[in-house]
């Protein structure tokens, strides 16, 4: 399934993670973890519950400040210090509990916390237009009007509609937390082939997730956490369902021979 | 330019025909028939919106008209007064559906409106203070507007509850206002004189505009609304965006102006017995003019929009960056002084301010008269008119049952059950949508 995959990820990472630390009072949450997330690749970040996949991600959203370690961003070392910080960056994160108000429509929630205004009232038209073309340009059909409230969605419909507004704002990362929990084959395929859109767009994707179907449909780059560490990552291609079910439950594999941010390819049967 | 890729054009038709019951028929209806098909479907599957609330307007005027004695429950006269008594309720439910709207209540209303009406009575007394009209009107609503600030802060900063906080102030107000009234200005603060300056405040609910100029500002309204709806909708239409089809453009403008054309007709007949009343009620513009005010607010502006945001999911409007505390004191404050403004009307239909206004009755009406309208105590949904439309169905009852000659035991009975019934249906119908999540109470 779309092998347009970009085998080997060229110069600089578009974030970078180096040496991160955080922790919550005497809890050890992320231990001296390496990211690399590419532009125009999907990265799945896997990890068993607890791993420590949630605050990783929060840190890189704004959420926590991390205690030690660095991001970098295309190169340049800099703070992320609050969700604002992060937008300001282009780093948008769709959470599992999507953020959307069920009361406003597509639209109204697509701008939430962005509204555009023509002399201090809200220009409708304009967001409207704008709402419709970014959903139209990531060919999310299945609504029937932008104007329906987001209670009326189906989920996979209300999964891309968080997708969508996430990406609206020129985003450059996008980070998407368990994008197909709760959603059945036909939605799952459907916010699976958003997610490869957004690949294709340029963007940098970092996908949590649980499922393997689903990381080894559309990732192109694997990582895994296990007790807040970062013992694998590389491309997709370099593993196979069992060496990652070996990392996200032991931290190591012997099947496909990896070690930590070993790149060396050595691709199992897939 | 976007109308060939614009996603309004369903492709998936499962995906279509579950979302079909759901969505307002306004966004996808291509004409008038279309719309109205699409309309009964969603009147069916339970999202009736304020239908509910007209029929219970139509049933109150049949059997009131019916059984009122000399059947004069529908007469100029008697209309009038029936807007008169409801527009307090109006004003005070408009100001209640913001506090709504957040999913929290404000209780307090009745008295702190009373506050700020008793203030702005003491300083217009022309033995004592003899503040012009409008400086005591600006002092009462300031006052008001210091008491949402303080209760709106306590709820959002401290994070208690507004039905705690509120029940407090309903109780420190009233007794402000009982202090207030009986400070030695000028023994019982009333309205009656002869002095121009007090005969304004007097005004508000009993004075009436010319019958000529009535009309002339009734015409204006119509077609102020109605170029605006017009173009606005033609603008949308012409560059694909969602717009209802023209038919129902013109069918709105049009129950627009019946509507006015009615209210003025029905003003301007002579209601008194000897001499000469008619006109449209200075109450009415005021009215209309907090309505107006607060349905732009709602609908037109960001912060009516985090209004809704919030009610619906907070956490979702706390993570799209809006400042919750800032909005959601904003909505006590104008909570507050809309309800100075109501309880200025009320003042000015008894003639004066007097300690036994009953604060905590006034705040129930308009509680009851919004939620009876459709909007939802949970937050997140309701709109401005549903104030209009409730304080209507709760004046009609107390006027026709005083009509009656039922005394104020009963009015209180049947308007409980007036509520009782509104919301079992509204619920019931909900519930029985069985649309998931849409199907919020």
């Amino acid at each position: 399934m779309g092998q347009v995959i970009k085998d080997s990820p060229m110069g600089e990472p578009r974030f970078k993670a180096r040496g991160v630390d955080k922790h919550f009072g005497p809890v050890q949450a992320l231990t001296q973890v390496d990211l690399d997330l590419y532009a125009g690749q999907v990265t799945a970040l896997c990890g068993d519950n607890g791993a420590g996949k949630s605050v990783l991600t929060k840190c890189i959203a704004g959420i926590y400040e991390i205690d030690h370690g660095q991001f970098f961003w295309e190169g340049n070392p800099i703070h992320v210090r609050s969700p604002r910080d992060a937008a300001r960056l282009g780093i948008e994160t769709v959470y599992q509990d999507l953020a959307l108000a069920d009361n406003l429509d597509i639209v109204q929630n697509m701008f939430l916390g962005r509204e555009r205004l023509r002399t201090g009232l809200l220009n409708e038209d304009d967001m409207e237009r704008a709402a419709s073309k970014t959903l139209a340009d990531l060919r999310v059909t299945t609504v029937r009007s932008i104007r329906q409230p987001v209670a009326s969605l189906s989920g996979g419909q209300r999964q891309s509609v968080a997708v969508a507004k996430a990406v609206m704002w020129n985003s450059k990362l996008v980070m998407l937390d368990e994008p197909t929990a709760a959603l059945g084959v036909v939605q799952t395929k459907q916010v699976l082939d958003l997610v490869r859109r957004l690949r294709d767009r340029g963007l940098a994707v970092m996908v949590i997730s649980h499922n393997l179907n689903d990381v080894f449909e559309v990732a192109d780059r694997i990582a895994v956490v296990h007790l807040g560490r970062m013992v694998t990552q590389g491309r997709a291609s370099d593993f196979d369902r069992q060496s990652v079910v070996d990392y996200m439950t032991t931290g190591a594999s012997s099947r496909s021979g990896q070690q930590v941010s070993s790149e060396v390819p050595k691709s199992g049967p897939r | 330019m976007a109308r060939a890729e614009a996603p309004e054009t369903a492709q998936d038709p499962t995906a279509a025909a579950g979302a079909a019951i759901e969505v307002p028929p306004e966004l996808v209806a291509q004409s008038l028939g279309e719309w109205s098909r699409a309309w009964l479907t969603r009147i069916r599957s339970g999202d009736s919106g304020v239908l509910p609330v007209i029929l219970a307007l139509l049933i109150i005027t049949i059997v009131f008209q019916a059984i009122s004695p000399n059947h004069v429950f529908l007469s100029a006269v008697n209309l009038v007064y029936l807007f008169q008594q409801s527009a307090v309720f109006m004003v005070l439910a408009m100001g209640e559906i913001f506090v709504i709207l957040l999913g929290e209540i404000d209780l307090s209303i009745g008295y702190a409106g009373g506050v700020g009406a008793a203030v702005t009575i003491q300083l217009v007394q022309p033995a004592t203070a003899k503040w012009p009209w409008w400086a005591a009107i600006i002092a009462g609503l300031a006052v008001c507007v210091v008491i949402g600030a303080v209760q709106g802060s306590l709820v959002t900063r401290l994070r208690l509850s507004s039905l705690i906080v509120t029940l407090a102030g309903l109780l420190i107000w009233q007794g402000t206002m009982l202090i207030i009234l009986g400070l030695a200005f000028s023994g019982y603060p009333s309205l009656a004189g002869l002095d121009s300056n007090r005969q304004v405040l007097y005004n508000l609910m009993n004075g009436t505009i010319d019958p000529v100029i009535s009309w002339i500002g009734a015409a204006i309204v119509v077609i102020a609304i109605g170029a605006l709806l017009w173009f606005g909708d033609n603008r949308r239409r012409r560059s694909g965006l969602t717009a209802p089809p023209v038919s129902l453009t013109v069918i709105k403008i049009a129950l627009i102006a019946i509507v006015a054309i009615a209210v003025v007709a029905i003003c301007n007949v002579n209601r008194a017995a000897f001499g000469t009343l008619a006109g449209v009620p200075w109450v009415i513009p005021i009215v209309l003019g907090v309505f107006f005010a607060w349905m732009m607010v709602l609908q037109r502006t960001k912060f009516g929009r985090y209004v809704y945001a919030i009610g619906g999911n907070p956490e979702a409007a706390r993570r799209a960056g809006i400042n919750l505390a800032a909005v959601r004191t904003l909505c006590f404050v104008i909570c507050t002084f809309t309800a100075g403004i109501g309880l200025l009307l009320y003042a000015s239909y008894l003639g004066g301010m007097s300690g036994n206004v009953n604060g905590g009755q006034l705040v129930l009406y308009a509680i009851a008269s919004v939620v009876l309208a459709g909007t939802s105590l949970f937050g997140g949904r309701g709109k401005v008119i549903h104030g209009i439309l409730g304080g209507l169905v709760i004046g009609g009852i107390y006027n026709g049952m005083g009509l009656l000659g039922l005394d104020v035991r009963w009015q209180f009975i049947v308007t409980g059950l007036v509520l009782l019934v509104a919301i079992t249906i509204d619920s019931l119908s909900r519930r029985s949508a069985t649309s998931g999540s849409a199907a919020r109470v």
